[in-house]
């Protein structure tokens, strides 16, 4: 077990592109950190590094407080779980969990005694005799956590290890993995691209973009209080809703309607030196009906009344879909991260906007109906850079 | 076979069971007749019986009282043995290199490679000739296995980097990180992985050495390196008039038995899908 420091970590490949640039990060002992971006973002590289599967261009890798850039990966001490498990598949689940062990000489009492606990941990007691080939995904993935466990590495690095289960299991797993590295304590990183795994699992997450990293905190800091608009646009789901905006006079005006700007949010705006032309994000959870609001926060909120699109009722929630007439919020950031879900090929012009209403709300598909939204949830966006100007440290 | 066509009915079995025997039929009859002409004795060789009327190991004793057979065989094994354990040997490690590295003269290699695998080797026959016989090779082993291993390198590094290729990238890396040194993760994970690859690549280059006879003709000229194929043409009954066909029919039998053996001994280890459960799947 041991903490892991990246100190301006850069990898740049022969042909000059430059896939990783100048990663900070301290990873506490004991810590499970999340390595999350689209795909193609250099978390997968950056973890690569980690293991030694990848040299590193520049800057400096301390594992246990040495530095580990010259060592090969057998001398690192650290396991690491693939996406595709790449278990042996001429060996036995035994075999297969026992490998590290034998190729560090361990006495075969102990090699035995190790993987009889591992296999007692991850429920694997009865399948120990059996190929990989006759084992299932949720079998498979858990034999690769096995093989990582048996030998105490001091860290532990997954590379979406969960992307080929199926979504129920996937859930499952998910818990498990987080119980079992509390159990252990042992320093884990975790790459995925999935968001919801990023929120649950980590102690802190870690938010990459183009081999730049954007953001580093806790999860729900990260949900709050998000350093620019590609974190915003990330972390989240349903995300965050964006709508170009004006800045007139301590008040922002856009097709949401007029709205007065709370006195915490106009002094972090004009602290910020925000230009004109915002772009507003609000979170779907921060709309409400109008009929439900109390009339003290309805005059100090937004207003606006327009046709619901589509009505989803979760039984615990509605959400309301409307399609609003009107210039997109246009950046480089929600570009990237509409390609990265997809939606850029999805017709439609206009602004999509998702609110999170209570199942009490009597929103009704096709009908009008009045939607109010928290001013002093309204985060702010300066267009040219994405950068946040309403964050605070806190 | 059946899968082929959809549902498996009892017409469309038979359909298969017919044309398959049809087919083994017309491959087994020259075989069997081989056979059948080498267990005959010199007198009903010609009579035009599938079955002999009485069987004799004449001919196998013939062919075996004399060094001109026995000597070929021990040559001819030898030769052959010895060509497909080195162009195996330096086939895995070219194929291991062309499937996994990249390094630059990889497509040119590889290409050569294919070139050298497609010349006409009766156009290579005269310079080799020239050449070994400057050298002091022509007409010894090494003067053949040199050649063979030429022309069989191109086909180990096919038939094996199509297997490489098929072994999963992170399977190595995973013994990279479980401790193992670059040779450990070779041994105990590629190689066992590799070795139906490996045989199936040993057979074909076997049967290629077994089966030449341009190259074993043409630089050769005594009893010391002439392999069985060669050795055969050379086959002359006891007088001039005497048809040698019963000994070149023995002869023939005799060299197939080890080409079967060898099949027999490693088709087990060719299980295909041996790779399968390795990654999600």
């Amino acid at each position: 077990m041991a903490e892991i420091v990246l100190d301006k970590v850069t990898k740049r490949y022969p042909d000059g592109a430059l896939a990783v640039q100048e990663v900070n990060l301290e990873i506490a002992d004991g810590e499970f950190i999340i390595l999350v971006g689209p795909s193609g973002c250099g978390k997968s590289t950056t973890l690569n590094m980690i293991a030694g599967l990848e040299d590193i261009t520049d800057g400096e890798l301390r594992i246990g407080g040495q530095r580990v850039n010259e060592k090969a990966p057998k001398d690192r001490d650290i396991a690491m779980v693939f996406q595709s498990y790449a278990l042996y598949p001429h060996m036995t689940v035994k075999e297969n969990m026992a490998f590290p062990l034998r190729l560090a000489k361990v006495d075969n009492a102990t090699v035995e005694k190790k993987v009889n606990d591992a296999a007692e941990i991850l429920d694997l007691t009865q399948h120990l005799d059996r190929k990989p080939s006759n084992l299932s995904g949720g079998q498979r993935q858990r034999v690769a956590m096995g093989r990582a466990i048996v030998r105490n590495p001091k860290a532990f690095l997954m590379d979406e290890p969960l992307s080929n289960l199926d979504a129920k299991l996937r859930v499952q797993m998910r818990t498990s993995v987080s119980r079992l590295q509390k159990q252990l304590g042992t320093t884990t990183v975790y790459v995925t691209h999935d968001q919801t795994e990023a929120m649950t699992l980590g102690d802190r997450v870690v938010v990459m973009r183009g081999g730049v990293v954007q953001q580093i905190g806790a999860p729900q800091f990260l949900y709050d209080q998000p350093a620019n608009l590609f974190v915003a646009g990330f972390i989240g789901s349903p995300s965050m809703n964006f709508v170009p905006a004006t800045l007139e006079n301590g008040s922002l005006r856009s097709i949401l309607g007029d709205v007065t700007l709370t006195d915490r949010v106009r002094q972090l705006v004009e602290g910020a030196d925000a230009p004109r032309e915002v772009i507003m994000g609000i979170r779907p959870e921060h709309f409400e009906d109008a009929a439900l609001v109390d009339a003290a926060a309805l005059s100090s909120g937004g207003k606006f009344t327009q046709h619901v699109d589509v009505l989803e009722s979760m039984g615990s929630d509605k959400y309301a879909y409307f399609n609003l007439t009107g210039e997109q919020a246009a950046s480089a950031e929600l570009q990237e991260l509409a390609a990265d879900a997809g939606s850029d090929d999805v017709p439609g012009d206009g602004i999509s906007l998702v609110t999170r209403l209570s199942s009490a709300s009597g929103a009704v598909e096709g009908a009008s109906s009045e939607i109010w939204f928290d001013a002093d949830k309204v985060q702010l966006f300066d267009p040219s850079n994405g950068r946040n100007l309403t964050y605070t440290e806190r | 076979m059946a899968g082929i066509g959809g549902a498996e009915t009892p017409a469309k079995k038979w359909g298969w069971g017919v044309l398959n025997t049809v087919v083994v039929i017309y491959a087994l009859i020259p075989v069997l007749w081989i056979v059948s002409l080498s267990f005959k004795s010199s007198k009903t060789l010609a009579d035009g019986n599938f079955i002999p009327r009485e069987w004799s190991l004449e001919n196998y004793q013939n062919i075996f009282s004399t060094s001109e057979f026995t000597r070929a065989l021990i040559n001819s094994i030898g030769i052959a043995i010895i060509a497909t354990a080195i162009a195996v040997v330096f086939g895995t490690m070219a194929a291991y290199a062309i499937a996994r590295l990249d390094f630059p003269g990889k497509n040119l290699l590889v290409g050569v490679s294919l070139l050298i695998a497609m010349f006409p080797q009766v156009s290579l026959v005269s310079p080799l000739f020239e050449i070994e016989r400057s050298l002091g090779l022509f007409d010894t082993w090494p003067g053949l296995i040199l050649p063979y291993i030429t022309f069989a390198l191109p086909l180990a590094i096919y038939t094996l980097s199509a297997f490489f290729r098929e072994i999963p990238w992170e399977l190595e890396k995973a013994a990279k990180m479980d401790g193992a040194t670059p040779g450990q993760a070779f041994r105990r994970v590629i190689a066992p992985l590799a070795a139906p690859g490996v045989f199936t690549t040993a057979i074909l280059v076997f049967i290629f050495c077994w089966n030449d006879f341009l190259f074993a003709i043409s630089l050769t000229s005594t009893e010391q390196s002439r392999t069985v194929p060669v050795a055969l043409s050379f086959f002359t009954g006891s007088s001039q008039f005497e048809d040698p066909a019963g000994s070149i029919a023995a002869a023939a039998v005799v060299i197939t038995i080890p080409i079967i053996i060898f099949v027999l001994f490693f088709q087990r280890r060719i299980v295909a899908g041996l790779t399968s459960g390795a990654v999600k799947g």
